[in-house]
């Protein structure tokens, strides 16, 4: 069983959608959660939340952002057990944030903390 | 009819002398604490037939045990004396300790004592065996009916788990505050499973089960007299335990059959144990900390709403998913998949219930009985006549005929409709 990051990308939610509907849409991701935690295959996850965000560039040049021109913005991820990457595809596909288009999951297998990566 | 009184009486003045006389002697010296206490008791046997149960037995329970340790110390002291020196002084000028058992002094050894008994140092076997003999002043022949065991195996886990106290060298006395928030989470672990011991446990004795939970609950109480140890979970986890009690008078019908939450006589819950539960949840949601107590407890508290309503089940599943992140156990899988069903219909709970891995579990079978039952009949009797060789208990194994019963029954009369109402 190796740990996998899933990585959400997509549009600041509240600039799109109504109270109720993200009220939906985090109702729907406590659900996908819960469904992989009770294979227990869930290891740990966070959102991030938009407001307050910052990027630090170059020499040491400080914007807020990352939003404005990238559109795919890291919104939240959820670390899984998986057997292999298909089953954590398999997982992200389940993921909520895949209803909007342009939206994505990126699936990455975390190293190992056994000295060989 | 006072005569009945003793058995009862036995088991709680028990477990406080022991508490009280460990506290004296050290907890090294355990044994001594619950000889002289079980010497008691003989002692009262022997008088009480014949010459009548004592007005206060309590205070004759005392009298006599503050005797016998006395008589115990001055053995010692004349062991000493005589064999290991000379340096005591005269047995007759023995300073006595004084033998405190006074309401607080017997709340707070108990509360001590189950600190002790609950010290990570020991298996959590050990833990709930020493448990249910020093601190509920269980019998090794209770102990074992209660946990499914034999004499011998708690008799021997008994002496492995004294023994082991004795090597830390734990002294009575709580953990000091920056201790006692881990100390306490192994102290709670113990609680929760005495209480589902008796709750879920397999045991065919029903009056032992159900005194498995009220001790629980009243150990747990010591936690709550104590402003030190009144933290949050612990209050969560007398509401989860008042919650799932007030249902004991429903559980079970009078041939001691099992009654399946959703066939159970509302008018038969405990109203009190309910408000009761409530109280100690709003006293546990003053925190910050969400604990799985927490989550357990409100989860039992939306089961004290019977109506099938979509607010509850929300809510439950919901909780159920908070409980999963937290803690995996094949349990919470399980109900959180009825709740999914319950919100989410069938179809979507039967495809989260085939990607678990728990066919060895006899409740996942059942769960897949109830949601392929009305769609795939045939199938969801096979998932019964699985969970029916799996099951342990006689009572469960009648649970499932009754369903397989049902839903036979069901079949036959659709099938009948379908027959007459072909095209």
């Amino acid at each position: 069983m190796e740990k996998f990051i899933l990585i959400f990308r997509h549009e600041d939610g509240s600039k799109i959608a109504s109270p109720e509907q993200m009220q939906v849409w985090m109702k729907q991701t406590m659900d996908w959660i819960g469904g992989i935690a009770a294979q227990n295959k869930f290891v740990e996850g966070n959102g991030l939340p938009f407001h307050n965000a910052r990027v630090v560039g170059h020499k040491g040049v400080v914007t807020n952002g990352p939003f404005g021109d990238i559109k795919e913005t890291i919104g939240g991820f959820i670390i899984v057990k998986a057997e292999s990457v298909d089953e954590a595809v398999a997982f992200a596909k389940g993921c909520p944030v895949l209803q909007g288009e342009g939206n994505t999951v990126e699936v990455r297998r975390v190293a190992a903390d056994d000295g060989v990566h | 009819m006072q005569q009945d009184l003793i058995p009862h009486l036995f088991r709680t003045e028990y477990s406080k002398i022991v508490a009280v006389l460990s506290r004296l002697l050290g907890l090294q010296h355990l044994d001594v604490a619950e000889d002289i206490a079980a010497d008691t008791f003989l002692a009262a046997m022997e008088i009480w037939p014949y010459k009548g149960v004592p007005t206060n037995p309590e205070a004759w329970v005392y009298v006599v045990a503050k005797n016998k340790v006395r008589n115990h110390l001055a053995r010692s002291a004349i062991f000493m004396k005589k064999v290991a020196g000379g340096l005591a002084r005269d047995a007759s000028q023995i300073e006595y300790p004084e033998i405190d058992l006074s309401e607080q002094n017997i709340s707070d050894s108990q509360l001590q004592m189950l600190f002790a008994v609950c010290h990570p140092a020991l298996s959590v076997e050990a833990q709930l065996g020493l448990a249910l003999k020093v601190l509920c002043g269980f019998g090794i022949e209770e102990i074992a009916n209660a946990l499914l065991s034999n004499k011998d195996t708690i008799q021997k886990r008994l002496y492995r788990a004294k023994k082991a106290l004795r090597e830390v060298g734990l002294k009575m006395e709580l953990p000091n505050a920056s201790a006692i928030n881990e100390r306490l989470d192994s102290v709670l672990t113990t609680l929760y499973l005495l209480f589902n011991e008796g709750y879920y446990s397999e045991s065919d004795d029903n009056v032992l089960r159900e005194d498995l939970c009220r001790e629980a609950i009243r150990l747990t109480g010591l936690l709550i007299e104590n402003e030190a140890t009144r933290q949050p979970e612990v209050l969560a986890l007398m509401a989860l335990m008042h919650f799932h009690s007030s249902r004991f008078a429903a559980r079970k019908n009078e041939r001691g059959e099992m009654i399946l939450y959703d066939d159970q006589d509302e008018q038969l819950w405990d109203r009190e144990m309910i408000t009761k539960g409530v109280y100690y949840l709003h006293a546990a949601s003053q925190g910050e900390r969400l604990s799985k107590y927490h989550l357990e407890a409100s989860i039992a508290y939306w089961h004290t709403q019977k109506a099938d309503t979509k607010e509850k089940w929300d809510n439950i599943l919901q909780l159920f998913n908070k409980l999963l992140r937290l803690q995996y156990s094949p349990a919470a899988a399980l109900n959180r998949t009825y709740a999914l069903y319950k919100v989410h219909g069938r179809a979507k709970a039967i495809e989260e219930a085939e990607k678990m891995s728990l066919s060895d579990n006899h409740y996942y079978h059942i769960l897949l009985g109830s949601l392929y039952s009305g769609v795939d009949n045939s199938c969801a009797l096979t998932h019964l006549d699985v969970a029916y060789e799996l099951a342990k208990s006689a009572a469960e194994k009648a649970m499932i005929l009754k369903k397989c019963a049902k839903l036979r029954k069901w079949m036959l009369r659709h099938g009948f409709y379908y027959m007459y109402n072909k095209p």
